[in-house]
């Protein structure tokens, strides 16, 4: 992949991206698009970032579906393909099913990585491999990255990094415990009673593979487990995929699944003994195991980025961020890829974005790239003119099956605003939460929402005179929005904004 | 790395969890979700559904209605729990006052929390009925 004579030489740039995986990727294709200049910088030898290496146990828990009910390459299609990259030619869309065997709807680590690596040959995605990030300093107009291959400086740098760290949480004895990164080859595990810390996916990802040959398997931490069976939300802790233990725990089959904060971990010889207390059921437990793996997630390599003042939340482990992924305290740093989850958006009902997922991320990516192009680079992009009789069956169209809706649900809406002159304009993909909290005239923005009864529906915010009211559109058990009844709520809706007979 | 419990020890140090053990307050913890708001960065929103319960761990943040500054509210204080409870939108803006810190609990994650910790609840009864006296004595 590296060309002959490596891009992007140590120099000002008017953008440095750090990271080449898929949120790397997915903002320099997008900025390439809309004409704007940026370096590339990576530390790895090839595109992929953590798909190079995880998941552990070979696949992914985010479908691509080869056969739906829409053409594939299409941008409809995008919905039911959460893992391919977004491309504006289409002969670039739709590239993991191309790699997928037919087994699965979940693709292998190999076929992902592979997508990618397709994706930014045919995207001709330029990056500086082998050039590792080492620090960060404010400079002149901008900041100055320190590199292993010199210094770069920037108006505007975006860490794409990846929340790619493996992190522990403080208790006592967990230095020595291995954590998911370590996990031996499940064979190295026969017969052993397996201590897991953690019930999140990795934590059910090991389970599921540890099934068939440990003896007993236990997982504990605090919060009880969230399944997407039952919350409806993709950003559950746990997915369809790996519920085969949780379903043995129900059963009573020997996995046990425990609400339990863990106090301490000792190494006694051969075995590790684990002391608990319960938190939705009060009583300590201590355990006796023959290995233990921490499967408690990963943090952000933000090294130097602290320094400049960098807000987190989260246990420290994330960078708290605007609604367009930019630092909330140090202007002019941004965050790509999964750590765009920095950006919490409303969550509404509780549902979570997908921005730690490419699923999700790829459009913030891209709505990044549109915000970049036009406010720190003033770049004049073609915006979409609508007629009053284009606006309801536009947005119709798009609740019902723009892919930005559906994957970043209550995240990420379809905005139209209405000018004093009455000219209509399409403001594109913008998040929900900066179209609620800004300022600007007339217009509506919809989205895709699930509520707290697990249902689907369109949330619609009409903006007039700067008062925002919301209202709810309920989808129906085909999940179709574009019927009469639904055009004609939103019509009605739209008509403090929209001149008599646009229906 | 490894994180500090610093969430954990600032979630006990607050009246409405102080009945709560140790491990309790972790799992609390573990519960909610941290936040951060910015200056002036609308919290909750008047009139938008699906809102949760939120507990201030640090700052201090102002409730506004139509436009209107009719209180204040600062570390320990918790809101939105009216909404939740109600199954109403929000009836004010609670918007950050400087930076501001929050655990927040989503609400359809409230119910079942209370139940299982009914000190908080408790705790969470007794603010109400403060708030209560306050009003009428305010009208009277």
């Amino acid at each position: 992949m590296a060309e002959l004579t490596p891009p992007f030489p140590p120099g000002r740039y008017p953008i440095v991206i750090v990271g080449s995986g898929p949120g790397g990727l997915q903002l320099s294709t997008s900025l390439t698009a809309r004409n704007i200049a940026h370096a590339v910088l990576s530390q790895d030898e090839a595109p992929g970032g953590m798909f190079r290496r995880f998941p552990l146990f070979q696949r992914l828990i985010t479908w691509s579906k080869r056969h739906s009910p829409v053409g594939a390459g299409t941008r409809s299609y995008e919905w039911y393909d959460w893992n391919t990259l977004l491309a504006d030619n289409p002969a670039r869309r739709a590239l993991l099913p191309e790699f997928m065997d037919g087994t699965s709807i979940f693709p292998t680590r190999a076929e992902m990585e592979r997508s990618l690596v397709t994706f930014a040959e045919r995207s001709e995605v330029r990056v500086r491999y082998g050039c590792r990030w080492e620090g960060i300093r404010r400079g002149e107009d901008g900041f100055a990255l320190e590199t292993s291959d010199g210094e770069y400086s920037c108006r505007v740098a975006v860490f794409a990094v990846g929340m790619a760290e493996p992190w522990k949480p403080a208790i006592p004895g967990i230095d020595a415990v291995p954590h998911y990164v370590d996990t031996l080859p499940v064979r190295e595990y026969a017969n052993k009673r397996v201590f897991i810390i953690g019930k999140r996916n990795s934590a059910f990802e090991l389970a599921d593979a540890l099934h068939p040959w440990a003896r007993q398997i236990v997982l504990a931490s605090p919060r009880p487990a969230v399944i997407s069976l039952y919350s409806r939300s993709a950003s559950a802790s746990v997915r369809a995929r790996y519920v085969v233990p949780y379903e043995d725990y129900l059963l009573g089959g020997g996995t046990l699944a425990l609400d339990a904060s863990i106090d301490r971990i000792e190494r006694l010889g051969e075995i590790w003994r684990v002391h608990t207390t319960g938190t939705t059921t009060p009583g300590s437990l201590t355990f006796d195991a023959d290995a233990v793996i921490a499967a408690t997630g990963f943090t952000t390599p933000l090294g130097t980025l602290r320094a400049l003042g960098l807000k987190t939340f989260s246990r420290d482990r994330i960078p708290s961020l605007t609604p367009f992924w930019e630092s909330v305290t140090v202007p002019g740093i941004y965050f790509g890829g999964a750590i765009s989850t920095g950006a919490v958006g409303l969550r509404k009902y509780g549902l979570s974005s997908l921005s730690g997922s490419v699923s999700g991320f790829r459009h913030n990516m891209r709505v990044l790239a549109e915000h970049l192009a036009r406010t720190a680079f003033q770049a004049a992009l073609p915006r979409r003119v609508l007629s009053p009789t284009q606006v309801v069956p536009y947005l119709m169209a798009e609740v019902g099956s723009a892919p930005e809706l559906w994957n970043q649900r209550a995240y990420l809406a379809r905005a139209v605003s209405v000018g004093e002159d009455g000219r209509i304009v399409d403001e594109g993909i913008l998040p929900l939460q900066f179209f609620l909290d800004s300022s600007g005239p007339d217009g509506v923005a919809i989205t895709v929402e699930t509520d707290d009864r697990g249902e689907h529906r369109s949330g619609v915010y009409v903006r007039h005179r700067g008062v925002v009211t919301e209202r709810v559109l309920p989808a129906g058990p085909l999940l179709t929005f574009d019927t009469p009844d639904h055009r004609a709520q939103l019509y009605d809706l739209l008509k403090p904004l929209l001149p008599s007979g646009a229906l | 790395m490894v994180e500090r419990s610093e969430i954990v020890d600032t979630m006990a140090g607050l009246a409405l969890f102080a009945d709560l053990t140790r491990a309790q307050v972790e799992g609390v913890s573990h519960t909610f979700e941290e936040q951060w708001f910015a200056d002036g960065e609308r919290i909750l929103r008047q009139g938008l559904g699906g809102s949760a319960l939120y507990v201030i761990l640090e700052g201090e943040a102002a409730v506004h209605i139509d436009g209107q500054r009719r209180a204040g509210l600062s570390r320990g204080d918790f809101f939105g729990e009216i909404s939740v409870l109600l199954g109403d939108p929000p009836s004010a803006d609670v918007v950050a006052v400087g930076s501001v810190r929050c655990a927040v609990l989503a609400g359809p994650d409230v119910e079942t929390f209370l139940l299982t910790y009914p000190r908080v609840m408790y705790r969470m009864l007794q603010a109400a009925a403060r708030r209560l006296r306050q009003a009428n004595q305010w009208r009277s």
